[in-house]
């Protein structure tokens, strides 16, 4: 426990240390939430109906996505993962540690958020803070699950980057942050379904923010929770101490079992 | 007769078609300072990695502290200390932190007076980053001996570092074999293997070419004792003298300078042949073959002396 502790005493400290991390965990969020409710709200005004789901789900993508597989993968490049393995430090705290300290400042970005977004932008409160706060965690639990499993399968820093444009655009145009889900063609629907964002958006409009949801919305907060657990799984399989070793127990592409809870969601909340 | 920490027998590691080490056995005793020599690519990281529970052997048998460093691995975790060659710490972590987080894992209370003692006390809370790359190597040597390990790695551990620190890391070593540590030193630096180590092993190609003490090693070899003599007369450096068991003959600095197989019968020719000419002797030195030499007459043949 003790180990524990230090360990996630100092990756919590590196994330506002380190400033990659602190853009990622601090920055970017609140400087979009800042400009997109001073511009969008103006130019848009039923925005500021969304403005705070939007934005806790644009910090949760920008922290996690953008954050959390960058460090993994140089961490295995450099030998650090070799050297905590010889210290006796195991693969679970490797990966999970990083997560739950991203969640933790994730928690105080929301916090800003949802307190300064009334006051800045008259922006509506959740009317349901229970879901709100649930909602919220299964996000955060979904993209850090996403975000270690691309940190463990990427070769490398380029391939991360790509692999978390891949969602992280994706999510930002069909997830409903900026355009709600009903105002897709039927076909972006179907594959905006297959994005932790559009679940979140949904879940957050049917079950916290009194608004009306497209689909099931527990189903959304379900396959959330599902495939963090199913990502942080694979995450654990897949994971590798060193990069120079072949050895791995499965291959990479293993990972795309990840989608699995969006895909049966597709056809079982149509 | 002490216990053995580390044997190797018939120990073999491939990666697909290439064979990084083949047939290695060798053992090291309780105390020991056992260097760990060869060019790069004759498989000394491979057999180190191997050792350490990096990764897994492909034939013959690994024990360290008694113990299979593959399947006994947590066992192990505690009474290994290994000081990798690449830094293998986060860019962020200040000193400080490393040693409370590294020794929390081995469940030993912090050994902040390792940071003292290897001069990074006023840096315990300077992010890695930040420090220089021989700071960055002295905390990671402080790492690897903070929970008082049986068996300790080293792989290149002075490179980088200035002459005082490479001084005081040589007093750490020679402590913690005073204190029944087992070190293993891989190093390129030849003179610090000679002078820190107790055995040495030469791997090249794969294969384990020499073993024994720095002194057996280098006995073992062609044997050429150099030996450069200066005189007020320079009455040696006419052409044409030769001594017993002379091999080869060259001037530089006013020293003639000379190699002998057999110093005994060299130096008392030379010496009556001074005396002969009425020269006066002004200074003489005598340099036996050093691990150097050897290494590179073994690794190189053609390039020695």
């Amino acid at each position: 426990m003790n180990a524990f502790i230090h360990h996630f005493s100092f990756e919590f400290r590196a994330g506002i240390r380190n400033k990659q991390l602190l853009l990622m965990n601090y920055l970017f969020p609140l400087g979009f939430y800042l400009l997109m409710g001073f511009v969008m709200a103006e130019i848009n005004p039923p925005f500021r109906e969304d403005i705070i789901p939007a934005m806790l789900v644009f910090g949760i993508l920008a922290a996690t996505l953008l954050g959390i597989p960058d460090p993994l993968v140089n961490a295995r490049e450099n030998g650090i993962f070799r050297s905590y393995k010889i210290n006796g430090i195991p693969s679970i705290s490797i990966l999970v540690i990083p997560a739950l300290t991203t969640i933790l400042h994730l928690v105080l970005v929301a916090v800003f958020i949802t307190f300064t977004a009334p006051l800045f932008f008259r922006a509506p409160l959740p009317v349901n803070w229970l879901n709100y706060a649930l909602i919220f965690v299964a996000m955060a639990f979904a993209c850090a699950g996403l975000s270690v499993l691309i940190g463990v399968v990427s070769p490398s820093s380029r391939m991360t980057v790509l692999w978390s444009q891949l969602i992280f655009v994706p999510s930002m145009l069909l997830g409903g942050l900026m355009l709600p889900f009903s105002m897709l063609p039927e076909a972006a629907r179907k594959f905006a379904q297959l994005l932790p964002a559009t679940q979140a958006m949904n879940a957050f409009n049917g079950l916290a923010m009194g608004k009306v949801a497209a689909f099931s919305p527990w189903g959304s907060v379900i396959m959330l929770f599902a495939s963090g657990v199913l990502a942080f799984g694979l995450a654990m399989y897949l994971f590798s101490w060193d990069s120079r070793n072949t050895t791995r127990r499965g291959h990479p592409l293993l990972a795309l079992l990840v989608l699995l809870p969006y895909v049966v969601g597709i056809f079982m909340l149509a | 007769m002490k216990n053995s920490m580390i044997e190797v027998e018939d120990f073999r590691k491939t990666y697909g078609n290439y064979v990084a080490v083949d047939g290695l056995s060798f053992d090291v005793k309780q105390g020991e300072i056992f260097g760990l020599l060869g060019p790069n690519g004759a498989g000394k990281t491979s057999t180190l990695e191997c050792l350490e529970g990096l990764r897994a052997p492909n034939g013959g048998s690994l024990r360290v502290v008694g113990l299979n460093p593959v399947s006994e691995f947590r066992k192990l975790r505690n009474l290994i200390g290994v000081q990798l060659q690449s830094a293998g710490l986060p860019e962020s972590i200040t000193p400080d932190e490393a040693m409370k987080f590294f020794c929390a894992y081995h469940n030993v209370a912090p050994r902040f007076d390792l940071l003292e003692r290897l001069g990074l006390i006023e840096k315990r809370n300077t992010q890695f980053y930040e420090l220089s790359a021989g700071q960055q190597r002295r905390l990671v040597l402080a790492l690897a001996v903070a929970h008082n390990p049986q068996v300790l790695f080293l792989d290149e551990p002075t490179a980088g570092l200035d002459v005082a620190t490479r001084v005081e890391l040589h007093g750490m070593m020679r402590e913690l074999q005073a204190g029944g540590t087992t070190v293993i030193l891989a190093t390129h630096d030849m003179a610090e293997a000679e002078e820190m180590s107790d055995r040495v092993a030469i791997l090249l190609q794969s294969r384990l070419v020499n073993i024994g003490t720095p002194m057996e090693i280098t006995a073992t070899g062609a044997g050429l004792t150099k030996i450069s003599v200066r005189t007020q007369a320079s009455s040696l450096s006419a052409s044409g003298i030769a001594f017993p068991a002379v091999s080869q003959h060259t001037l530089k600095d006013e020293y003639s300078i000379y190699f002998s197989s057999d110093i005994g019968p060299t130096l008392s020719a030379m010496i009556a042949y001074i005396d002969a000419q009425g020269d006066t002797l002004i200074d003489l030195r005598v340099e036996r073959p050093s691990l150097e030499d050897r290494f590179l007459e073994i690794t190189n043949p053609g390039v020695a002396q």
